[in-house]
């Protein structure tokens, strides 16, 4: 077969193993079955939530199950929650873009070549074929035809007295141009596996707290920001605008997260173990939907925790009098090993606990560094007591190893709010944007247009007229309405519409 | 500000109905000049309506807008009533290109649909969360709903030239597929009806009931119960559940949508009974004569033209704008969120309908079935998609 009348060569050749990988992807119709099964694998990912959207402290292997019985069981076991991660389903994005490629070669090149060598005088059995086709025995004026045609922005070529009208030539290569365009983007979405293109890391950092952004380290240094306040604030009830929407909901409705930050960067520091030398680059206000930009980077506000226990006070006391011997202020998470309240009173502090649990043997354990629950086992030390009394002392706990007649009791609370920042860093962005914007341009082109052409010749004292257009015909037709009744032209007969009737 | 921006969606969604009426109407059995001249004078102001209307949801979106601070595309009821006005607007383009008044007496029931399916959900003016404050939000959601509303009228334009074409004279699987989708649209009505009746009379009646989270909370249900929650029992005397919904099904407020939806079909079909009853045929069998004038390649151009014009809008609405928001609001142009997966599903689908039509000349029926399935694509997006699966895009 030939396309517009030019060698294809998934038509010419089909001998090596070669040739026949070239020939399965050159198929429209592989391609389309590409694009259904795409589609399909797609939907089924929808069923029950990927992955990374199920509570991130659950173990997969159990949740679906629980959640969603059965059919969530076997939606895990046939590994469709990690559905558009999998290699399957990479496979396919990939045979989608060689199957672009190939079509776009085998049927471009050809289509480029005839376009280009089109002869003005055609055949009869060319003629006769095309869908809308007419003969005449009625001579016209060649010039009132050609007036016409160019007031409908036809471009003339003549050979022989034969016209050859066309029109929107470039709306055939909107395909092509859309592929690439896809292809692009394909790329540009493949690239982000190599090294160097893609950062994507969160850093959670405290109020007054200054810490190195992570995944921002090159040679010529790393970035640090300093976090002086997370701000969240929630709408007003009492809002009158959007009072009633708001009474409908028990939860309070946010308005705003917001880290106030200073961003910093380093140089690269000669010694190791000296502390950076950091200089200031510019305070910003982050903000949902409003990252701050720097370099190749970009900085996210994307989560946060309001009111983590920073310092806590606590007060010696005696038991009897319940007279305070002074107060101890420690900071949870650099803490002091001893407290020396003056006048031979001081606490030890011999075990710390952050996040305090009860192991498996039920002995004190902290389930992570983070003080959500701190505890802590002191050794008390007063002129009266000078061999020291021990306690275990923890968020509404105090147990004693004897009978203690000193305590130390809970005296005051310092916290602070955390701000989670996402750190990106992604350098195919250009290369994907480049891939959308042509790919939008190429859509338009072969959609918003449609290349006419229109055949005229004098064959035996007859008038041959024959058009042709590569979608729509409706419009050409009544395209062809219009120009036979400004010329004179006879109207060609849509020969689809005789065999269908 | 807000009353007024109501009264014109009200004043909106009246005309419509009139406009549906009138083209309706202009579907005439009157032969030769006469027939022009009527179809001509009918569609004209059928038309005319069309725009009034139109024009009137317009203010309805503007005063609102004015009222709330931001544009009214941030909730289901919002986004659902402006998907509406977009169908209502490629109508209006497209009938300005076609003159085609079978497409008015289909596309304005169907857009009248949507709206009022969209004003069955909580209307009242919200704030905007952090997330959605941008100004992608009308960017990215007005150029998504107006690619939807052009792509909907391909399925209008299919679905016409189905009932046209399909023989009625037997009983097929095509005259079956065409009286399900008929049946659908009146689930559509049955729901509104339900749902509509139902807060006019201001029931209620609640359940006890533990839910996922394994929360005992009360579930409040604003149409008779047919279908209770999980071993949850009745807090009132009102007509009790005939049967309880499956222990599975216990989302937040899953067995309350579950008993609207069993209500919606069942109304449906009770519409759908009653005017087969009156038709004693199927309903496509009935509409079919007064399509008989009609020019089915016309339709069929209708349809393919409409994908052509949607195809490219609804991508950059629904894939690249809303990939330059993700990029800036989630830290991530793409993120297989559910409503992402289904905004490609739907572009995917399209893309390979515009090869099967024009690489392998897939015209006339088998490109009207498949706008037919576009369509249920999109539909699944907006409705599914939103009150079942969920995900990131789940305001309402």
């Amino acid at each position: 077969m030939r396309y517009e009348g030019s060698a294809v060569r998934s038509q010419t050749y089909n001998k090596t193993f070669i040739d026949k990988i070239w020939n399965f992807f050159s198929s429209v119709k592989v391609g389309i079955g590409i694009i259904i099964v795409i589609l399909v694998a797609a939907a089924i990912g929808t069923i029950f939530p990927q992955e990374m959207y199920i509570p991130p402290n659950v173990d997969p292997t159990t949740y679906y199950k629980q959640e969603y019985g059965t059919p969530g069981q076997i939606f895990y076991l046939l590994g469709f929650h990690n559905l558009y991660g999998s290699w399957w389903f990479l496979l396919l994005l990939a045979a989608l873009g060689i199957s672009l490629i190939i079509v776009s070669i085998d049927r471009g090149v050809p289509l480029y070549r005839a376009l280009k060598h089109q002869r003005v005088t055609r055949h009869e059995s060319f003629m006769k074929r095309q869908r809308l086709f007419a003969v005449s025995d009625h001579g016209i004026s060649f010039e009132q035809v050609k007036k016409v045609l160019l007031g409908k922005r036809y471009k003339i070529k003549e050979d022989n007295g034969n016209i050859l009208a066309e029109k929107n030539r470039f709306s055939r290569w909107g395909p092509y141009v859309n592929h690439t365009g896809l292809i692009i983007f394909l790329i540009g979405a493949m690239l982000r596996f190599f090294p160097g293109m893609y950062t994507d890391q969160t850093l959670w950092i405290r109020e007054g707290e200054t810490a190195a952004i992570p995944g921002t380290k090159t040679d010529e240094g790393q970035y640090y920001a300093k976090n002086h306040k997370f701000v969240m604030e929630l709408y007003n009830k009492k809002d009158k605008q959007f009072s009633n929407a708001l009474n409908q909901v028990n939860n309070e409705v946010p308005k705003n997260y917001q880290s106030n930050v200073t961003l910093y960067h380093a140089d690269p520091s000669h010694v190791v173990g000296e502390a950076p030398q950091l200089k200031k680059v510019k305070d910003a206000k982050i903000k949902v939907n409003e990252p701050l930009a720097f370099g190749d980077y970009a900085l996210y506000q994307v989560d946060f925790k309001l009111n983590e226990f920073h310092r806590m006070n606590l007060k010696l006391e005696k038991k009897s009098t319940g007279k305070s011997f002074g107060e101890i202020k420690i900071n949870l998470f650099n803490p002091k090993s001893e407290y020396n309240l003056g006048n031979g009173y001081k606490v030890k502090m011999i075990e710390y606990f952050p996040n305090f649990k009860l192991d498996e043997d039920g002995q004190p354990a902290t389930e992570n560094s983070v003080p959500d629950n701190p505890a802590f086992v002191f050794k008390m030390f007063t002129p009266e007591t000078p061999k020291g009394e021990t306690a275990f002392i923890g968020i509404r706990k105090n147990v004693e190893a004897g009978k203690n007649k000193y305590k130390m009791t809970f005296s005051g609370l310092e916290t602070k709010n955390v701000s989670a920042l996402t750190v990106k860093k992604d350098r195919t962005l250009p290369i994907i944007i480049v891939g959308g914007i042509i790919f939008m341009l190429g859509v338009v082109q072969g959609l918003y247009w449609n290349h006419r052409r229109i055949w005229i010749q004098q064959k035996n004292g007859q008038l041959w007229i024959a058009a042709h257009t590569n979608k729509n015909w409706f419009g050409l037709k009544k395209e062809m309405q219009a120009i036979s009744q400004e010329s004179g032209l006879v109207m060609p007969v849509d020969q689809s519409d005789e065999k269908s009737a | 500000m807000a009353e007024l921006s109501s009264n014109l969606l009200y004043i909106a969604f009246i005309i419509y109905l009139i406009a549906t009426a009138v083209f309706a109407m202009s579907l005439s059995d009157k032969k030769g000049n006469e027939k022009a001249a009527y179809t001509r004078k009918w569609g004209r102001i059928g038309y005319g309506l069309s725009i009034l209307g139109f024009i009137s949801q317009l203010g309805y979106f503007v005063t609102r807008w004015i009222a709330s601070g931001h544009a009214p595309v941030s909730n289901l009821f919002e986004f659902t009533t402006f998907f509406g006005m977009m169908m209502v607007f490629a109508f209006i383009l497209l009938y300005g290109i076609y003159r085609t008044n079978a497409l008015g007496v289909f596309a304005m029931p169907i857009a009248l649909l949507v709206i009022a399916y969209g004003s069955m959900f909580p209307r009242d003016i919200a704030p905007l969360i952090p997330a959605l404050q941008s100004d992608w939000l009308k960017i990215h959601v007005t150029t998504a709903a107006l690619g939807e509303g052009i792509l909907s009228i391909s399925f209008v334009a299919g679905f016409i030239y189905l009932i046209r074409m399909v023989d009625q004279t037997v009983s097929s699987k095509k005259t079956k597929m065409i009286e399900i989708i008929m049946y659908l649209l009146l689930c559509v009505l049955g729901f509104v009806l339900v749902s509509a009746i139902s807060s006019a009379a201001g029931y209620e009646t609640k359940f006890d009931w533990t839910d996922k989270k394994d929360q005992k909370t009360e579930l409040t249900y604003n149409v008779p119960a047919l279908v209770g929650p999980p071993n949850g029992t009745q807090a009132d005397n009102h007509f009790g559940p005939l049967l309880n919904a499956p222990s599975w099904m216990n989302g937040e407020e899953a067995p309350k949508k579950f008993n609207t939806f069993i209500w919606s079909l069942l109304t449906g079909g009770v519409l759908y009974g009653i005017i087969r009853l009156i038709l004693r045929k199927r309903i496509a069998a009935a509409i079919q004569p007064k399509l008989k004038n009609l020019k089915p390649d016309l339709v069929d151009e209708i349809s393919y033209r409409s994908v052509a014009i949607g195809f490219p809008v609804f991508t950059l609405g629904a894939l690249i704008f809303a990939m330059i928001w993700a990029q800036q609001a989630w830290t991530r142009f793409w993120g297989w969120d559910p409503k992402e997966v289904w905004a490609l599903i739907t572009f995917l689908f399209y893309a390979a309908y515009l090869h099967f039509r024009l690489s392998r000349g897939w015209h006339g029926e088998k490109s009207a079935w498949l706008c037919v399935i576009g369509f249920v694509i999109i539909m699944f997006n907006l409705v599914a998609v939103n009150l079942v699966i969920s995900g990131l895009h789940s305001y309402a």
